[in-house]
């Protein structure tokens, strides 16, 4: 088992790389890549099996494909906190000849990325073709993939629920961000989910529960957890539930923070909730 | 003078499948979705010799292009076969985001794109998508013209490393390219030596060029048939080549004429070599029902339209 407290000491350097990303180009997407924060640190720092000299093909590695691609400061932070590419690179998001795009892509060849999202639906059925190639080329590793709530909406991603469980793709898991807000308000306002578990039960997926997200302790168990139907014939689903913008308290539980930048003063206001623990980029 | 076998005509989405088998006997990496169109696109013999190596998408043309995507990360080459609007128009965006952008190994894997799939009518005929997928950045977009040469495409397309579109059809079609023709990407070939006008055809419409040129020879002109199977990287080199020779030029297409393999060519020679060009394909409308060559000829894609096109075009560079 890891060291928790030093898990939690990244959590909190993650944050303010993510802060202080947005920050510095004075756009992109704080409230999800704050609420996710947890996940990427333990997928990284705990569960998966990853090499950061980085080779596309993946082989002999656990893979991670973000399908919300605009939660991208989170997984830069955690991409250059271990070792993937030099932290000070952080300083570049969303500015001009950047490996690290809005949203993240192939063509700058940012080590870590292995395809482009940013367009939503898209990345549960890009996850499936490379679940399908480890159990092709009769690899062991399993392949993760993260989700919006939001990204619910799509029809994509019902027609790859349908196709996982109808080929038993059972070394997957993916999980779903299920924080209740997207662009325009809260969930149930927008677009309700209804039961969004027992969709992804009726479509044939193991669907497993955390109920505290931003729990680094909880999320480890839970994804160690989901790690035990790995091979039982269904493709499985962690529900994340997570705090939107967790971590800076005038940042929490709306939407109002999905996509804005913070000001000098807001900026100043959130690092100061947040230990530096790694040292800034 | 070109041998056009009319008694032995296939279908060259029959050569597609062909194709595939051969590409996949040859190479282990190469697998093959498809989206409840199994029969349609010739795929039960690489299904029935490689059953692990097929997944059936059902009708969901979307994932199917999202999993191609993430199937080439490992090492897999996957074609994704379906109709060509359903392989286009319906999924452009996963194509763009996931397979295009991305730079992904991914071979699209089109049939029935044209006015020639027939009686179902223009939900079905699109003729948009050579321009779809030519305006895609490291898309390479090929449209074979027989059988034969779709076979060969099929198989140069699966040793290429990258996005391609393949893009081929329904109707059984007489065969005029050699089984054992190299396939190169990217290089036009040419079929015959001429001197007043340049024809360039792709796919079907290759057929129609020939049948142009020899009713044009009649007539004593001396016509350059050049095919273009690989509409994008265009054989810029070949077409200007032939031009400076011939000086005016007709392009024929099963395509809309905007946005086409006539719009490719007459770019490369704005830019380049500016001459008389008339288009021979679709003008700015929908198909309908009807047979294949009913509909040719309704929307200006038969062989008489591309000798009136050739005829006009020649006037106009002696006038």
């Amino acid at each position: 088992m890891a060291d928790i407290t030093q898990l939690k000491k990244i959590c909190s350097q993650v944050r303010r790389d993510i802060v202080r990303e947005v920050h510095g180009c004075q756009s992109g997407h704080p409230g999800g890549s704050l609420g996710c924060t947890e996940y990427f640190v333990a997928l990284y720092f705990e569960i998966m099996q990853h090499d950061k000299n980085f080779n596309m093909d993946a082989t002999g590695e656990d893979v991670f494909f973000l399908s919300n691609g605009h939660i991208s400061p989170v997984w830069y932070s955690v991409l250059a906190r271990s070792g993937y590419f030099p932290a000070k690179e952080l300083a570049t998001f969303r500015k001009i000849d950047s490996r690290l795009q809005g949203h993240p892509a192939t063509a700058e060849h940012l080590p870590g990325i292995r395809i482009a999202s940013g367009s939503l639906g898209q990345g549960l059925s890009v996850a499936i073709g490379a679940a399908l190639t480890k159990k092709l080329n009769g690899e062991k590793n399993l392949v993760y993939s993260l989700h919006g709530d939001g990204e619910m909406d799509e029809g994509q991603i019902w027609e790859a629920a349908m196709f996982a469980a109808h080929h038993k793709v059972d070394n997957l898991i993916s999980t779903i961000d299920y924080n209740g807000q997207q662009i325009d308000g809260p969930t149930y306002k927008v677009m309700h989910l209804g039961d969004l578990k027992a969709k992804w039960l009726a479509f044939g997926w193991e669907v497993i529960e955390l109920k505290e997200g931003n729990d680094i302790e909880q999320v480890i168990a839970t994804i160690k957890h989901a790690q035990s139907f790995v091979g039982k014939g269904k493709p499985i689903m962690i529900m994340m539930h997570t705090v939107m913008g967790k971590g800076v308290d005038f940042m929490e539980g709306t939407h109002e923070w999905h996509g804005i930048a913070p000001s000098n003063e807001q900026k100043d206001k959130a690092l100061a909730q947040l230990e530096e623990t790694l040292g800034d980029y | 003078m070109i041998t056009v076998d009319y008694q032995n005509q296939k279908d060259t989405r029959s050569g597609f499948g062909v194709g595939i088998l051969e590409a996949g006997k040859e190479n282990a990496n190469v697998v093959a979705l498809c989206a409840d169109l199994v029969g349609s696109l010739k795929l039960e013999a690489f299904i029935k010799e490689f059953p692990d190596r097929f997944f059936q998408t059902g009708i969901a043309e979307a994932n199917m292009m999202g999993i191609a995507a993430g199937l080439t990360i490992g090492g897999k080459i996957p074609f994704a076969c379906t109709f060509a609007n359903f392989a286009t128009g319906r999924v452009y965006d996963q194509i763009r985001q996931s397979i295009a952008y991305s730079n992904k190994n991914v071979k699209i894997a089109a049939s029935h794109a044209g006015v020639t799939l027939g009686e179902d009518g223009a939900t079905h005929q699109i003729l948009e998508d050579i321009g779809l997928m030519q305006m895609l950045p490291n898309m390479v977009v090929i449209n074979p013209c027989d059988y034969n040469q779709t076979k060969a495409a099929t198989i140069a397309a699966a040793e290429y490393t990258g996005p391609v579109y393949l893009r081929f059809g329904r109707p059984k079609w007489p065969i005029f390219t050699p089984a054992d023709q190299k396939f190169e990407i990217g290089k036009a070939v040419k079929m015959q030596d001429g001197n007043d006008v340049t024809i360039f055809a792709t796919g079907h419409l290759m057929l129609k060029a020939i049948e142009a040129a020899v009713i044009l020879k009649e007539k004593n002109y001396s016509v350059e048939l050049i095919n273009i199977h690989t509409i994008k990287p265009l054989d810029t080199e070949t077409v200007l080549q032939s031009v400076r020779k011939t000086k005016c030029v007709v392009t024929a297409e099963e395509h809309q004429i905007l946005g086409g393999m006539g719009s490719a060519i007459a770019n490369a020679l704005a830019q380049h070599y500016p001459a008389p060009i008339e288009f021979v394909g679709v003008h700015g409308t929908f198909g309908e029902s009807g047979t294949a060559e009913q509909l040719l000829t309704k929307y200006g894609m038969s062989t008489q339209h591309v000798v009136d096109a050739a005829l006009k075009v020649i006037a106009r560079k002696n006038s």
